[in-house]
């Protein structure tokens, strides 16, 4: 890919729909399935993760005349690396509670296949301004996949949102905020997609 | 005595705390590579290798590196650092000693580099504060357990290929709803070991 010729816009619009990464690429899967069995987790998570893309894209960009192409992913892996060790040390200091259920999946951000990917197909070729919107478009599909599949888990699974009860005494589906009920989730939500794009008329994803 | 602490080790990473179904770790190679048994067996084998040795290597680096230096808040960029530089160096040595088994592994090496399974391992150890041997079984466990994950999800979806479904299960959202059941058959292992 030279660099592009979409606009700001349409690159954000592109990371949310197009290419999103859970439900489209069906990549960095883990965390949709750690940390969606509440909306206020997901959603922290889909931040953490906006705000490392969207980093690493500007940092890229920044970079890209001096890289040595030989020599490339090493470089992105440690800055990847470094704006990860950011953003774990940021939630370490001023969201405790949540940390405390979801460090390990933080620092695994690290290990992205998307944030990589973007790095190298889109960062490493073009100018600043469209590396971060770009970042910005890829994260918020990160966030929008997270926040979908927790409201549904904790909707069902806790009969509550952000932790606040909403069921009045009726029995919650306990399931749904289990392994097998984030499974479940994605899955669903993966084929509603899908649905949806059929019924319009496009052909289906086959991966 | 020791032994059995390991064996304990071994049980819990692979069975009770089964990577793939109790932490979803490592899912984008998981649905990637379960098409085929060929494939699977083949991942399996190099992941367990690569695990137990970045696990040990890791552990050298973290406890005699960073540890002294007080600067374990780099472990991040220094395990991936680490692990990288072994699967380049464990690439270039299959490639000369064993062309044969390049040919047919080689390609999964180049997938692991950026797998989180194989970072959870060292930053799961950097946490628990397990001893050298500890962090070594712990390697084989969760390489044990991802490649009984990979096998049982093989042989499962080798049969889905034929199965008539609704046209938008098709492909990937089958086989999270798949997976989603054998999650379910895995919480039966829970309470099996006490740690």
């Amino acid at each position: 890919m030279s660099a592009t010729t979409m606009t700001n816009w349409q690159l954000i619009k592109n990371g949310i729909f197009a290419e999103n990464t859970i439900f489209k690429l069906a990549i960095s899967l883990c965390p949709s399935i750690a940390v969606t069995s509440g909306l206020k987790n997901g959603v922290l998570m889909g931040v953490a993760v906006l705000f490392v893309q969207t980093m690493v894209n500007i940092t890229i960009a920044l970079m890209r005349n001096v890289i040595n192409s030989k020599i490339r992913i090493p470089v992105f892996m440690l800055v990847i690396s470094g704006w990860v060790s950011v953003a774990d040390m940021g939630m370490a200091a001023y969201a405790r509670d949540v940390y405390r259920s979801m460090g390990l999946y933080i620092q695994l951000i690290v290990a992205f296949a998307s944030i990589l990917a973007r790095a190298e197909l889109f960062a490493s070729k073009n100018k600043v301004t469209p590396s971060m919107f770009d970042g910005i478009g890829m994260g918020l599909g990160f966030l929008v996949a997270l926040t979908i599949i927790s409201f549904f888990r904790e909707l069902i699974g806790k009969g509550s949102l952000w932790g606040v009860s909403l069921t009045g005494g009726v029995k919650p589906l306990l399931i749904m905020i289990m392994p097998t009920g984030g499974f479940f989730a994605v899955g669903i939500l993966m084929a509603f997609f899908n649905w949806m794009e059929q019924r319009g008329g496009k052909a289906p994803a086959h991966h | 005595m020791e032994f059995q602490k390991l064996f304990n080790l071994v049980v819990a990473a692979s069975l009770i705390n089964n990577f793939v179904f109790t932490q979803f770790l490592g899912l984008c190679i998981f649905f990637g590579v379960s098409k085929k048994m060929e494939t699977a067996i083949g991942m399996s084998i190099t992941f367990m290798a690569v695990m137990v040795i970045s696990a040990a290597a890791c552990w050298l680096v973290f406890n005699y590196g960073l540890v002294p230096l007080d600067i374990t808040f780099l472990k991040i960029v220094v395990f991936i650092g680490v692990v990288a530089a072994l699967v380049q160096v464990s690439d270039t040595i299959m490639r000369k000693i064993s062309p044969d088994l390049y040919y047919k592994l080689g390609v999964y090496l180049a997938l692991i580099a950026t797998n989180c399974i194989i970072v959870a391992v060292p930053l799961t150890n950097a946490g628990a504060g397990y001893t050298f041997i500890e962090s070594m079984f712990f390697g084989v466990g969760s390489g044990l357990g991802f490649g009984i994950a990979l096998i049982i999800m093989a042989s499962i979806r080798e049969k889905l290929e034929l199965a008539d479904v609704p046209a938008p299960f098709r492909g990937m959202p089958l086989a999270f709803v798949t997976t989603g059941l054998i999650a379910l058959a895995f919480t039966g292992f829970a309470g099996l070991i006490t740690l």
